[in-house]
């Protein structure tokens, strides 16, 4: 974070001792970087090619241009580390420029589908010129994620208590804790192929329910919310702890009363930044959740979508445009219902990020 | 007297009692969490196993269950080393930006912005490599076929749609750059500050206090990222389902549409037509794919406890 500091009492030091290693100016990158960007500009201008040519061969000017200046002036290691710090830069440049060009398409293309039609209306049509929406697959989103919220908020809060206050570094705990961070890492359609195998045993090959989605999610969920509770009651001090013990509180009331009290606002950041993680799922839900139009208020009967599957399933089969040439109906359904995810999803984080905010635990004194 | 006396045993009965059924709670809660992993172990197997020795015609072109995942087994691979390929030097260069480069209040913005990046669901990273990303790489993949067409890897002929391995992997190397920056930013921010100005007393620049005093205490730490990353790209489904156009067989050829499917994305695309039998064979590969995902994970967690217990000594 605040590693930049060493290096700013080391210059001013060797630019006052006159027998130090010459050094380039200060504003030799930014020099070179506007010389590079003006000659990356001629090519294009003659050659007509885009702006992302154009980026790229300024970089590539940049990063070729700058190291041999410094060679010339500071030697080969000063050259080095001009080329390192270029190339850490460019990996950020590069890096922003998918994400900005997702977030532009996704608003871009959704925007115009949405209107209220669109949220309020579901799929089930009984004929062809009727108006669709999505709201059968918010409505699927919402129960499948809040039945599995309901699976794995106690079970993750229970476990992290367990480790945290009852296990303290023995065998089991150790275990437990080993595993799951090995469990973050299973692949959701592995989760969602468990549910599947477990409710086709239970309930016959042909079962599709909303539920069976619930416990592939929570499968996801539990390890994310186990290690962030796990973090939180971590930081809660043990002056406290012993404080209550002192007062003969029992160690269950001293948990209830003051622990979690005190660890909460970063344990509903852990909750729903898992929430926000799986409500994006979409491989567990097409296998056990199934797909249908119609809006599905029962999740332990019949299937249900959700808002990742009609993205996909929209995409997989846009259908057939009005006008020839247009945009597909698929398509649109499937951009406009991207953006609305994006939005729960995004909305979720920054409601996670404020709350851990306010409630952050002191821990400096 | 004596009520108080019973007062305060009842009510250390009551406290006794509430202690013992928290705690037996929290333990079970503990034990639920180890018996859902092996339940998931167990009823993939139930379900599995008998897809692993079916009649010929279950494995379509292959004769038996090897020959039908190994493909999907090398698909899966390789779309997961070409994200490797692609994030590791990314996500380390965007660590390095946050931990070491930038100054602060530039620093906090590319940190949040990596993590929204982590926020974006697959399904819409799917939506945007097939119809942003591929139109895009077409081009590219023409160009190689051109002009690099004696390299195996871009022998052609080139995609028309560009929905190949390649774009599939630049996609998942996308995902993945935030999981393992995240990491190595942690690991990189926790060198010491003694080190670091140490080797920048001696006259070190930049990046050589980077390379003597970073890099060898974030070792370990660098290795586990990867390996989580890799761990997600191997297990990553609707990204690869959605963007790539899968068939044929092994084959090293990226720019056309002739490379398999990985394992997650068969699963997703295959599972309706299937009947019983066909869905066993399709858990059998979820098997395969568990089992692998998991070594992988188990193999990064257990670098990580060791170096921990290392440094705590």
């Amino acid at each position: 974070m605040s590693t930049v500091t060493p290096t700013t009492p080391v210059r001013p030091r060797s630019e006052a001792v006159s027998f130090t290693a010459a050094k380039l100016p200060r504003f030799a990158p930014a020099l070179v970087a506007v010389v590079a960007i003006a000659a990356a500009a001629l090519p294009v201008l003659f050659m007509g090619a885009g702006a992302i040519t154009w980026a790229v061969l300024a970089g590539i000017v940049y990063l070729v241009a700058l190291p041999l200046w410094a060679r010339a002036v500071e030697g080969s290691r000063g050259a080095t580390d001009r080329l390192v710090t270029g190339l850490v830069w460019a990996a950020c440049a590069v890096a922003i420029v998918p994400l900005v060009s997702l977030l532009w398409t996704v608003v871009d293309r959704g925007l115009p589908a949405i209107n209220t039609t669109f949220l309020t209306f579901s799929m089930y049509r009984t004929d062809l010129d009727q108006e669709v929406g999505i709201y059968h697959a918010l409505i699927g989103t919402l129960l499948i994620t809040l039945f599995a919220a309901l699976i794995s908020v106690p079970i993750g809060i229970m476990a992290a208590i367990y480790l945290i206050e009852y296990g303290k570094g023995n065998r089991l705990a150790r275990w437990i804790t080993f595993l799951v961070d090995v469990m973050t890492g299973i692949p959701s359609i592995v989760a969602g192929l468990f549910a599947f195998a477990l409710f086709i045993l239970l309930f016959g090959p042909s079962t599709r329910m909303g539920f069976g989605g619930s416990v592939a999610l929570s499968l996801l969920m539990i390890p994310i919310v186990v290690r962030s509770t796990e973090e939180m009651l971590r930081l809660v001090p043990d002056e406290l702890r012993e404080a209550s013990y002192a007062l003969g509180v029992p160690k269950w009331r001293t948990i209830v009363k003051v622990v979690l009290p005190t660890a909460l606002g970063g344990i509903v950041t852990g909750v729903t930044l898992s929430i926000a993680r799986v409500v994006g799922e979409t491989a567990p839900l097409l296998l056990i959740a199934g797909l249908t139009t119609r809006t599905n208020f029962n999740v332990f009967a019949e299937r249900m979508t959700t808002l990742p599957v009609l993205i996909f399933t929209q995409n997989a089969n846009p259908g057939i445009a009005e006008t020839p040439g247009g945009i597909r109906p698929g398509i649109e359904i499937a951009w406009g219902g991207a953006l609305v995810l994006i939005v729960i999803v995004m909305l979720l984080n920054i409601v996670a990020r404020t709350i851990g905010a306010i409630f952050a635990p002191k821990t400096g004194h | 007297m004596a009520t108080t006396v019973v007062a305060e045993d009842t009510a250390r009965a009551r406290s006794r009692l509430g202690d013992r059924v928290f705690s037996r709670l929290a333990l079970s809660a503990g034990i639920a969490i180890l018996a859902a992993l092996a339940a998931v172990f167990i009823f993939l197997a139930i379900e599995g196993i008998p897809g692993l020795a079916k009649p010929a015609e279950f494995y379509g072109d292959a004769s038996n269950f090897w020959g039908y995942v190994a493909p999907l087994l090398f698909g899966t691979v390789l779309a997961a080393i070409i994200a490797l390929i692609v994030a590791v030097p990314l996500s380390w260069g965007i660590a390095l930006v946050v931990s070491h480069y930038a100054p602060k209040r530039v620093a906090t913005p590319i940190a949040y912005v990596i993590d929204l990046l982590a926020a974006v669901p697959s399904v819409v990273f799917g939506l945007w490599g097939i119809s942003v990303l591929a139109p895009r790489l077409t081009p590219a993949y023409a160009w190689l076929d051109e002009n690099a067409g004696w390299v195996p890897f871009f022998a052609g002929p080139a995609s028309t749609t560009g929905r190949t391995i390649l774009t599939a992997g630049i996609v998942l190397a996308i995902m993945i750059i935030p999981i393992i920056t995240a990491i190595s930013r942690e690991v990189f921010a926790q060198t010491p500050r003694l080190h670091e100005e140490a080797a920048l007393a001696l006259g070190a620049t930049r990046w050589e206090m980077l390379r003597l005093a970073v890099f060898p205490y974030a070792r370990s730490g660098m290795v586990s990222a990867v390996m989580l990353g890799l761990g997600r790209a191997l297990g990553e489904t609707m990204a690869v389902a959605m963007v790539l156009s899968a068939g044929g067989g092994i084959s090293f050829n990226l720019i056309s549409s002739t490379n398999p499917a990985s394992i997650a994305s068969n699963i997703a695309s295959n599972y309706k037509e299937g009947t019983p039998g066909k869905i066993q064979v399709l858990i059998a590969t979820g098997l395969v794919l568990f089992l692998v995902t998991f070594l992988v994970n188990f193999a990064a967690r257990w670098v990580v406890q060791r170096s921990e217990r290392r440094l705590a000594r």
